[in-house]
């Protein structure tokens, strides 16, 4: 299936899917910011595609003409099927106020700082015993063997569901962020997860453990239970959102390490450089865009955009804009000022920054002390992905 | 040197507390403030600084004693 069709002119005609542009973005918003800062495409729909920071941040700060109703960077190609038992979609991320208040409410306790420490430990043997797995061989794909496998297990964990499904759970999480273009695997995806957690809310209602899933059942907001398919959003979005996002940080992080020894070497011998380069790299390889759409038709900064037009939230971009960041485009590990918004800004912050900050830290200190000498194996490809996230699906590696 | 964190401005990166957790720490919903009563010990000084300026939401702030001790404080973005 051809999913693009070639892009002439990126300033009204982008195609964020194009293949060239999901390999290398960066030249392209280069380019737009010089003469034409927020692009725009009618390619699946009216849509603008900002990429400076500072139109980035402000559109995320108005969420009175920018709402989150719609925050899928891939629209299903086609009419929107019914979904009745997600009337409310995903929530928080695919709600305004008042609900998205009362619901991020919910979930932001179990991923605080000081939750989040009681899951490294759990993290770190994870990442070891994955690497005890392939080590022996002298090679590995640093995506599939290792990045894709550990946000996952920890979501999973956290959830209180069986992680013995993490490959299940990915390739529905893939289906409904990567291939929300092809009905098939949407569909597949979103039945797939929908099924699967209505079976274990009702699993939770006659056993409730100290999980995730049995909290939000046992939650009572305004005097009465949450309804369901709140819930089932809800702990829907927290593995849609845990798994792909982290993994893609954790494979570019890997990437980028494999194709410049310096910084790989720094790393390994200036452990102190780590928190600031963890920053760094997110920087750099933000993987994550989300949509937004537009509430009232409003001239924002030039742009007639109209009701129902939709926004990417360009955040990758913005976290290479010179206008923000000294020598943009470089990585620099011990960066000092990185105000960086890879987890977005304003009241959509990601409610799981402080986890997945954790996983990529852990993940890649493991890789690294077990594996300070690797690069990429020659004469195969990185394969990379886009859209909704941006990451590489494949890195073979080899390591001495 | 006095600062503040903003609590309408901040939303929970905890980058502040990432880089100075001796003087900011962070409530379970990962709200900043800043321990105590703001005044920063001259050790923490270099450290507050790479806080404001790491900051997405631009809301820890630099208050400015006031030579009245009025109540009142002028800030200073940055």
């Amino acid at each position: 299936m051809t999913r693009t069709s070639p892009v002439s002119d990126w300033s009204v005609d982008f195609d964020v899917l194009d293949p060239s542009y999901v390999a290398d973005p960066f030249g392209v918003w280069d380019q737009l910011r010089a003469r034409c800062p927020i692009a725009h495409t009618n390619r699946r729909g009216s849509t603008w595609l900002p990429t400076r920071y500072a139109d980035v941040t402000a559109i995320a700060h108005d969420v009175e003409h920018f709402s989150s109703l719609a925050v899928a960077v891939i629209p299903f190609d086609g009419e929107e099927p019914e979904e009745p038992v997600l009337p409310y979609g995903l929530p928080p991320i695919s709600a305004d106020p008042p609900l998205h208040t009362w619901t991020r409410r919910l979930l932001l306790p179990w991923f605080s700082h000081q939750r989040v420490s009681g899951y490294e430990k759990l993290t770190r043997e994870l990442c070891s015993s994955l690497i005890d797995g392939f080590i022996a061989n002298g090679r590995a794909d640093a995506a599939t063997d290792y990045a894709q496998q550990i946000p996952v297990r920890v979501i999973a964990s956290i959830l209180g569901v069986s992680d013995t499904h993490a490959d299940m759970f990915t390739g529905w999480v893939r289906d409904v962020l990567e291939f929300a273009d092809d009905p098939v695997r949407r569909a597949r995806g979103v039945e797939g997860l929908i099924n699967y957690f209505l079976e274990e809310i009702s699993h939770r209602r006659e056993r409730p453990g100290d999980d995730l899933l049995s909290f939000l059942l046992q939650s009572e907001v305004d005097g009465g239970p949450v309804e369901q398919s709140l819930v089932l959003g809800i702990a829907a979005l927290v593995l849609i959102a845990g798994v792909d996002t982290t993994w893609s940080a954790i494979g570019s992080s890997l990437w980028h390490l494999a194709t410049h020894p310096d910084d790989r070497h720094r790393l390994v011998t200036e452990p102190d450089v780590m928190p600031f380069a963890i920053e760094e790299l997110l920087r750099a390889y933000s993987p994550v865009t989300m949509a937004r759409i537009v509430t009232t038709d409003i001239e924002f900064a030039h742009c007639p955009m109209k009701t129902g037009d939709k926004i990417l939230m360009n955040f990758p971009a913005a976290n290479r804009d010179p206008e923000a960041f000294d020598n943009a485009d470089k990585v620099v590990l011990d960066r000092a000022v990185n105000r960086h918004v890879a987890f977005g800004s304003g009241i959509h912050r990601c409610a799981g920054s402080n986890l997945a900050r954790m996983e990529l830290r852990v993940a890649l200190e493991e890789w690294l002390r077990r594996l300070p000498e690797y690069h990429l194996e020659e004469g195969r490809d990185v394969a990379w992905a886009g859209g909704q996230v941006r990451g590489p699906r494949t890195i073979p590696v080899v390591f001495s | 040197v006095k600062v503040r964190v903003e609590p309408e401005k901040c939303q929970g990166h905890a980058r502040c507390f990432a880089l100075v957790p001796e003087l900011f720490e962070v409530d379970d919903y990962g709200m900043s403030s800043v321990r105590g009563d703001g005044n920063v010990p001259p050790s923490l000084e270099q450290g507050v600084r790479l806080a404001i300026v790491n900051c997405p939401e631009f809301a820890i702030e630099e208050m400015l004693d006031t030579e009245d001790d009025s109540g009142k404080s002028s800030a200073s973005q940055h």
